[in-house]
């Protein structure tokens, strides 16, 4: 009960949750200066995004992505890596998942579908991979490379759903994948549906949260991300992790990639990754890198964008979610100026 | 009540500070008085309540209650600019540099003179040159930072606070950093400010220093004064028990070495530094299990470069390591570890802590894969938690609280979580540099007691120090490295920090004997 306690009351919340209501309250003043009330604004996103069974569905459905690359990232922070390239680790990693999907039509799908998935995200991974050895082993910023990666990623996949993996018909798609390895739907409502994908990012939740609190790999890699130096000092191989690290980060993006290629589009197709890896950076920078923060901050960001279309409907612009974004992303990676909001400063070195 | 009374003659008068941190009284009624014109030292262990007290002085902090009064005039210093036009200038323990720029560039930097649009760097350099002349604190106006030795740092800040005019300086722990020989030149420098007319107030931990320079001395324990005193009344002993509350030991006590067999050699090590030069020229050595051997030498003679090329952090250009018999020149860190290697780092907030890490994490660096903490994948937490609350007791970790990070620890705690991490693992030879750098009497004697302790359970050690007398009570031989090579080897016993010292400034021991 105690941990529970200093869990949530502790000051990565507050902050967190400080932001957001900051931003809120900054959105308000904003559409009361262009003449817009406040109140129904609110109460539209809000209704856009829980009011109805086809918007809670369409909400977590955005949610499910969001969830692993804000994961992707977040881990690459941990070990002191920005990674950039989310994006285009979700597209390798979805490439490959597809290719894999229109192989295993004669399995079963207990075989299929693990295959599939492990297909995306070792694409993923050795795609981050090679911005993580060029970092460990020659010394190339990570913030450069991933980039750049997102580009090759983005017209290596552009060739192949034009040439050698493209569906019949002209379209700029893939073939679809084999039934076996779609992931089933929960419930369908009229043309939303639940697909059981929200489980896998639910899952990796679960997953990085021990990977960074109770294992080996999860020490090493902190260690390499708060201090280097110690870290050699301590015997811990720097290039070593960052190559892990990245791995990792780009295997929970391709698994981004993954899903939405299993579970909601059934093929690859040229727009399938969207701006989920960038979103991640925001996501991850929200959840301040917690596993659980992370899953909170997706659904956050997920629902103010569903919710922008009511809002837009009921007459105040949806950019205005953009805004609220990004007020918070500020104050978040500003948070001393929520430090300094507390009354009394609390002295972080207890001299004893 | 305090209006009535003359506090002219007093360059600092601070009255009744108070200062409360959560769970901590910082500085409790705390009066400091400083006169024109005099070195004035505040000594005290660390944690004692010198650094605050200062930056309240400075304006970094403000006080809870009392007052401070600057030549007799009750003073409002709410930030660092209040006490720059106060004439207060400040040396802070860790430098405010930026690496890359010149020393001119430095100085001026936040007051860059100009020339309409442009930076008059001419005049800048001239007023400095002056300065330096004027103060005896001679540096290279272009050098780059970066490629000074600390000591040529320190006189750049000295000379920052100079050219913003300060009359009042405050040096936080100067000496620290220091070599024997700096920290001399140093005091050249201190005395030619005073003379021209400088107050100086002085924090420190060395006795011996107050003793050499200063006038007066307030001695400060957990936060409130326990003595105000004239240094040419006092000693350093007296000193040091109002400074710890107790009688210290300022010379270990040791028996005398049994050393056994050879653990460690070093034949004809090449080492470069970062800049390609060698550091470490053709150095051979070697260690005995149960003896410690000091390597005594001014900073910056390769002595940081050796160190990690014996702990694997460093390449070796040319030259063997045989540890235990196995020639270990290539094996990395982890490797040299596993083969008993402890090591007690330089720069503990660098190497040897992970300042946003628990305790008890810290407790496990370079063990965290060992099959007691680690099942492989798993961490065993349990089993690391009890290893480290017990490591907290054995070791007198203050406070002992296993989750506090360790950059929530005093210095000489984070140094004893290192020492007892290092020993815990059982090494069976332990590279100790530098092991009570910046730490206060209570907790050198401690580390001293542990280092000797350690000796005479069959350890063999490799003491590498800038300070003389930690070498000399401490080793059981001496070796004296000048530019990256020894100079000689003496048992202390027979020989002189004279000797030393003149093998440290490049004489070799050969050549000092002939002469005789």
């Amino acid at each position: 009960m105690k941990d529970w306690k200093k869990y949530i009351l502790n000051e990565k919340v507050i902050i967190s949750l400080i932001s957001v209501l900051i931003s809120l309250v900054v959105a308000a003043v904003v559409m009361l200066i262009i003449g817009k009330n406040p109140l129904v604004a609110y109460a539209a996103l809000f209704y856009g995004a829980f009011g109805t069974k086809e918007a809670i569905i369409d909400n977590l459905m955005k949610t499910s992505p969001l969830i692993l690359t804000g994961l992707a990232v977040g881990f690459g922070f941990r070990a002191g890596l920005f990674n950039i390239g989310a994006n285009g680790q979700v597209i390798i990693g979805a490439l490959l998942a597809a290719y894999m999907g229109t192989m295993v039509a004669s399995y079963p799908f207990y075989l299929s579908i693990p295959l599939v998935m492990i297909a995306g995200m070792v694409g993923g991974a050795l795609w981050a991979a090679i911005a993580g050895w060029l970092k460990a082993y020659r010394g190339a910023h990570e913030v450069i490379t991933t980039i750049m990666l997102n580009y090759v990623a983005t017209f290596i996949a552009n060739y192949v759903v034009n040439g050698p993996f493209q569906a019949p018909g002209g379209v700029p798609k893939s073939p679809a994948i084999a039934y076996s390895a779609q992931f089933p739907n929960i419930m369908s409502v009229g043309a939303t549906s639940l697909s059981t994908i929200i489980f896998v990012s639910l899952a990796a939740i679960v997953v990085i949260y021990v990977i960074i609190q109770k294992t080996t790999i999860g020490y090493e890699v902190k260690a390499v991300g708060f201090n280097p130096y110690a870290a050699e000092y301590g015997g811990i191989s720097i290039g070593k992790n960052v190559v892990l690290a990245m791995a990792i980060s780009g295997a929970l993006a391709g698994l981004a990639g993954t899903t939405q290629v299993v579970g909601v589009y059934g093929r690859y197709f040229g727009a399938l990754g969207g701006s989920m890896g960038f979103d991640g950076i925001t996501i991850a920078l929200i959840g301040q890198n917690d596993p659980i923060g992370i899953g909170l901050a997706a659904f956050l960001i997920s629902s103010i964008r569903t919710g922008s279309n009511q809002m837009q409907i009921a007459g105040v612009p949806k950019d205005m979610v953009t805004i609220i974004q990004g007020i918070i992303i500020f104050l978040v990676a500003t948070n001393r100026i929520i430090k300094t909001l507390k009354v009394r400063k609390r002295k972080e070195v207890v001299e004893v | 009540m305090d209006k009535n009374v003359d506090y002219s003659k007093y360059a600092v008068v601070m009255k009744g500070i108070t200062k409360r941190f959560p769970g901590v009284l910082a500085n409790d009624r705390v009066d400091l008085f400083v006169k024109k014109g005099e070195i004035h030292a505040i000594v005290g262990e660390n944690g004692a309540g010198k650094t605050t007290l200062m930056s309240q002085l400075y304006g970094l902090i403000k006080p809870d209650d009392g007052k401070i009064y600057i030549n007799g005039v009750e003073a409002q210093i709410n930030d660092p600019n209040d006490a720059i036009s106060a004439k207060i200038g400040m040396v802070h323990q860790h430098f405010m540099l930026v690496d890359r720029l010149s020393v001119v560039e430095n100085i001026v930097l936040g007051q860059e003179p100009v020339r309409g649009p442009f930076f008059a760097l001419n005049r800048a350099r001239k007023e400095i040159k002056d300065l330096s002349k004027k103060f005896g604190l001679i540096v290279d106006p272009d050098s780059i930072i970066e490629d000074m030795p600390v000591g040529m740092q320190q006189r750049v800040e000295i000379i920052k606070v100079l050219y913003r005019g300060a009359e009042i300086l405050v040096l936080d722990e100067p000496t620290a950093v220091l070599t024997p020989q700096e920290t001399n030149e140093l005091f050249e420098v201190l005395k030619s400010l005073k003379s021209q007319g400088k107050t100086i107030i002085f924090i420190t931990h060395k006795l011996n220093e107050v003793m050499a320079i200063t006038e007066s001395v307030t001695v400060m324990r957990l936060g409130k004064v326990t003595g105000v005193v004239k240094t040419s009344q006092t000693s350093s002993k007296e000193l040091a028990n109002m400074m710890v509350g107790r009688e210290v030991l300022l010379t270990v006590e040791k028996n005398s070495a049994h050393p056994g067999d050879e653990i460690l050699q070093v034949k004809d090590l090449v080492v470069k530094e970062n800049r390609g030069i060698e550091a470490v020229r053709g150095l051979s050595l070697n260690v005995r299990s149960g003896e410690i051997v000091g390597i005594a030498g001014v900073a910056g003679n390769g002595q940081t470069e050796l160190t990690e090329a014996m702990t694997g952090l460093r390449k070796v250009e040319s030259g063997k390591i045989i540890f235990k018999g196995q020639d270990i020149t290539g094996f990395s860190p982890k490797k040299r570890r596993e083969m008993g290697m402890g090591h007690i780092p330089e720069d503990r907030l660098k190497h040897g802590l992970i300042k946003t890490f628990p305790i008890y994490y810290n407790f496990i660096l370079g063990e965290h894969d060992d099959p007691k903490f680690s099942d492989g994948v798993f961490l065993k937490i349990e089993d690391i938690r009890k290893f480290s609350e017990n490591l907290v007791k054995r070791f007198d970790v203050r406070p002992p609280k296993i989750d506090l990070l360790g950059m929530n620890l005093s210095g000489g705690n984070q140094q004893k979580v290192i020492v007892a991490r290092e020993i815990a693992f059982d090494p069976a030879l332990m590279i100790v540099s530098q092991p009570t750098r910046g730490l206060d009497v209570g907790a050198i004697e401690f580390i001293h007691k542990t280092l000797i302790s350690m000796r005479d359970k069959g350890i063999g050690i490799l003491l590498i120090s800038m300070e003389l007398e930690e070498i000399f009570s401490l080793s059981d031989r001496i070796l004296t490295i000048y530019e990256g090579q020894i100079m000689g080897e003496v048992r202390p016993e027979n020989t002189t920090t004279e000797e030393v010292g003149l093998m440290m400034a490049g004489h070799r021991l050969e050549d000092l004997h002939q002469e005789a």
